[in-house]
């Protein structure tokens, strides 16, 4: 049976730390680095679980700063 | 034809764009004349009558950012509303003509002609430091000839220019020779005359943008400071007037538009009883013809400054003067316009009985 | 798998739009401008319309919105968008032009400029981003504050007696026989973005198709002037927003 892979890359020095992508995820991926700033002081987003994606992009439909690049992958399990 | 109406055959003649109004006495007929004229049937010249005049002058604004030719008008209370997007206009250093066909004030004031406004034209008028190009046409001919006029300055310099008329010159009927059909610029040619224009970026490579908001102090410095360059290129370039009886004055009246008429014909009343009086009208109010006013004061013993208002340009006459010979003022306010005879008591109370 | 051979093998499924420039947006974390301005960014080059879209911005939180979607824009004075627009419509129209404006400007001091132009069925697509307050100068009440809310300007909540009635400009607007197209949109979910995307399609395909004035209204959040986090303000404004200000369409003519 084909499963769907996917992956995200954020670009964290726009991130700004809003957290509305972590609430959007359904796969429970995201996270905000709890110690970790970015260039402008934001606890920025990133992949805690990335084998969790499904690439559904909510992340990316939520992010007021187009932080999201979203990938995805059909493969077969076998 | 009346001068309201030459403004708008002179409009749709030059090629020009678009005209935003309100309707407002006394210049409503510049707008129904327009309206009757239909010249998007023509010329494809937008006509448009607007909800107020603060949306009619933000018309202006949006069409002088595309790069067209704009105009609007107005009477006193309807400039004053259009003050903010004037400011606007000017410190997004974009051409535009406005026409004011002033009327007494202040407040609602009267629908009769007035030269009050004065101040607010020339001096800025809304919010900031700038200045329009302020012409003040005397005859239906220039109400005519300045339309063009304001354009070609107002382009030249990317400076927003205004005819300030008085309601006497916005409804008297001359004859007028209107200039000839010129078509309106294609959107080629606005690309190449206005490469800062937000036509759409079609296949420019980069976008336009025009703003007056810049909140880098350093940067809003350097725009005044180059709005300020352009306003004393204006000045060295642009200064209008017209000058009669000067060569052997020994007083000089000083009026601008219809009231120099009416002062003409009193210094031509006093002339012939022996009294040598000048006249110099200001074609230009903003900028001013400072420099020809302080030259004419080394020859006169004193100026008489003629207004349909309190004292307003009399303020830049003194300027020029610096105390060098008296200044006196004769205005009449409210809508009354003085005639001829009463322009000489006012001379001789000032100059002859002492 | 590893997500390097996901990235290396998959297919893209989002990326930051083209129409986006790189300028990091001024907005505070969160905000609700950022996703529409991601959208129209979105939408526009979907639709090809990047060479002839102008756009109008406002004064309030968005008056920088030049900085950050790569078409030709004209920055208006407060409230006067919709007659900048006017003018750049018809002198121009070939052109798409859209108004992009907050409640306090579109709803308060540019109420007349949005009602005739949209009375007289202006080409254009009006933006109009509903977050119940002033944000850039500080939360103060806005024309759709809704009643009770507290503000910098209502301390102790809006109160009828006292600051009137929150406006239903999307209402006043489906009215007009000028306007073709009004909907009321929100951005808080991944769903709600999808919707929203369509109805600024539909508006914007409307404005080419010259069938007159499409409004967007998008129900926003302001985390700072509601001081909630951006999470809390999603659930606040679903909570309280949407039942004064009900997403749908309020007019759709095809």
């Amino acid at each position: 049976m084909a499963k769907i892979k996917g992956a995200v890359v954020i670009d964290i020095n726009r991130c700004k730390g809003c957290d509305l992508c972590v609430v959007a995820c359904p796969a429970d991926v995201l996270e905000l680095q709890p110690k970790e700033v970015n260039d402008r002081g934001y606890h920025y987003a990133y992949d805690k679980n990335p084998d969790a994606c499904i690439g559904c992009a909510s992340c990316a439909a939520v992010c007021p700063d187009g932080c999201f690049t979203v990938y995805r992958l059909v493969c077969d399990n076998n | 034809m009346k001068g309201n109406e030459a403004i708008a055959h002179a409009a749709i003649r030059y090629g020009v764009d678009a005209y935003f109004g309100y309707p407002i006495t006394p210049q409503s007929e510049i707008l129904e004349t327009l309206e009757a004229e239909m010249p998007w049937e023509t010329t494809g010249m937008v006509v448009l009558q607007a909800e107020s005049e603060v949306a009619a002058i933000n018309m202006v604004y949006g069409g002088a950012a595309s790069g067209k030719a704009v105009m609007t008008s107005s009477s006193s209370p309807g400039v004053s509303l259009k003050q903010e997007g004037i400011s606007y206009i000017a410190a997004s250093e974009l051409p535009a003509l406005i026409i004011n066909v002033m009327r007494g004030g202040p407040g609602l004031g009267t629908i009769q002609p007035s030269q009050a406004d004065y101040f607010q034209a020339t001096k800025g008028g809304g919010h900031g430091d700038y200045h329009l190009i302020v012409l003040a046409p005397a005859t239906v001919q220039e109400m005519a000839d300045f339309v063009g006029l304001g354009f070609d300055l107002a382009f030249k310099y990317r400076n927003p220019a205004m005819i300030l008329a008085d309601g006497i010159v916005g409804q008297m009927m001359e004859k007028v020779v209107l200039p000839p059909f010129r078509p309106r610029r294609t959107d080629e040619e606005i690309a190449l005359q206005c490469p800062w224009a937000t036509t759409g970026r079609h296949g420019r490579g980069h976008r336009n943008v025009v703003t007056s908001l810049e909140l880098e102090s350093h940067k809003m410095e350097e725009n005044n400071i180059r709005f300020q360059e352009t306003y004393d290129l204006i000045t060295r370039n642009e200064v209008r007037y017209k000058e009669s009886h000067t060569d052997d004055a020994e007083y000089l009246i000083v009026a601008f538009g219809s009231v120099a008429r009416i002062c003409l014909k009193a210094i031509e009343e006093a002339r012939e009883a022996g009294i040598k009086i000048g006249l110099l009208r200001p074609i230009t109010l903003w900028p001013f013809p400072t420099e020809r006013i302080a030259e004419l004061s080394h020859q006169v013993k004193g100026i008489l400054v003629v207004e349909l208002n309190a004292g307003q340009m009399i303020e830049d006459v003194r300027l020029a003067v610096e105390g060098r010979v008296p200044v006196r003022h004769f205005g009449r306010m409210g809508g009354i316009v003085p005639n001829p005879t009463e322009v000489i008591e006012a001379f001789n109370q000032n100059f002859r009985e002492k | 798998m590893k997500k390097e051979d996901i990235i290396k093998a998959g297919t893209v499924v989002y990326e930051r739009p083209r129409l986006l420039t790189d300028n990091i947006t001024h907005y505070c974390p969160g905000c609700s401008h950022g996703v529409v301005h991601r959208l129209i960014a979105e939408v526009l080059d979907e639709m090809d319309l990047a060479e002839r879209a102008v756009g109008v911005a406002p004064v309030g939180c968005a008056v920088f919105a030049y900085n950050y979607i790569d078409v030709d824009w004209v920055e208006a004075a407060h409230g006067r968008a919709p007659a900048v627009a006017t003018a750049m419509s018809r002198l121009n129209p070939g052109n798409v032009v859209f108004t992009y404006q907050g409640d306090g400007d579109l709803a308060a001091i540019g109420t007349a400029e949005t009602i005739h132009a949209a009375n007289r069925g202006e080409n254009i697509v009006i933006i109009f981003i509903n977050n119940a307050i002033y944000g850039m100068t500080g939360g103060q009440m806005a024309p759709t504050t809704l009643l009770g809310q507290k503000t910098a300007t209502t301390p102790y909540g809006r109160t009828a007696a006292l600051n009137g009635y929150p406006i239903k400009m999307s209402d006043i607007l489906a009215t007009l026989d000028g306007t073709c197209y009004v909907t009321r949109q929100a951005v808080h979910t991944p769903a709600a973005v999808r919707k929203a995307k369509s109805a600024l399609k539909k508006a914007f395909a409307n404005a080419v198709a010259k069938k007159g004035t499409s409004v967007v209204e998008i129900v926003s959040t302001c985390n700072s002037g509601w001081k909630l986090t951006p999470a809390q303000s999603n659930l606040w404004m679903a909570e309280h927003m949407f039942e004064k200000y009900p997403l749908g369409d309020l007019k759709n003519i095809d």
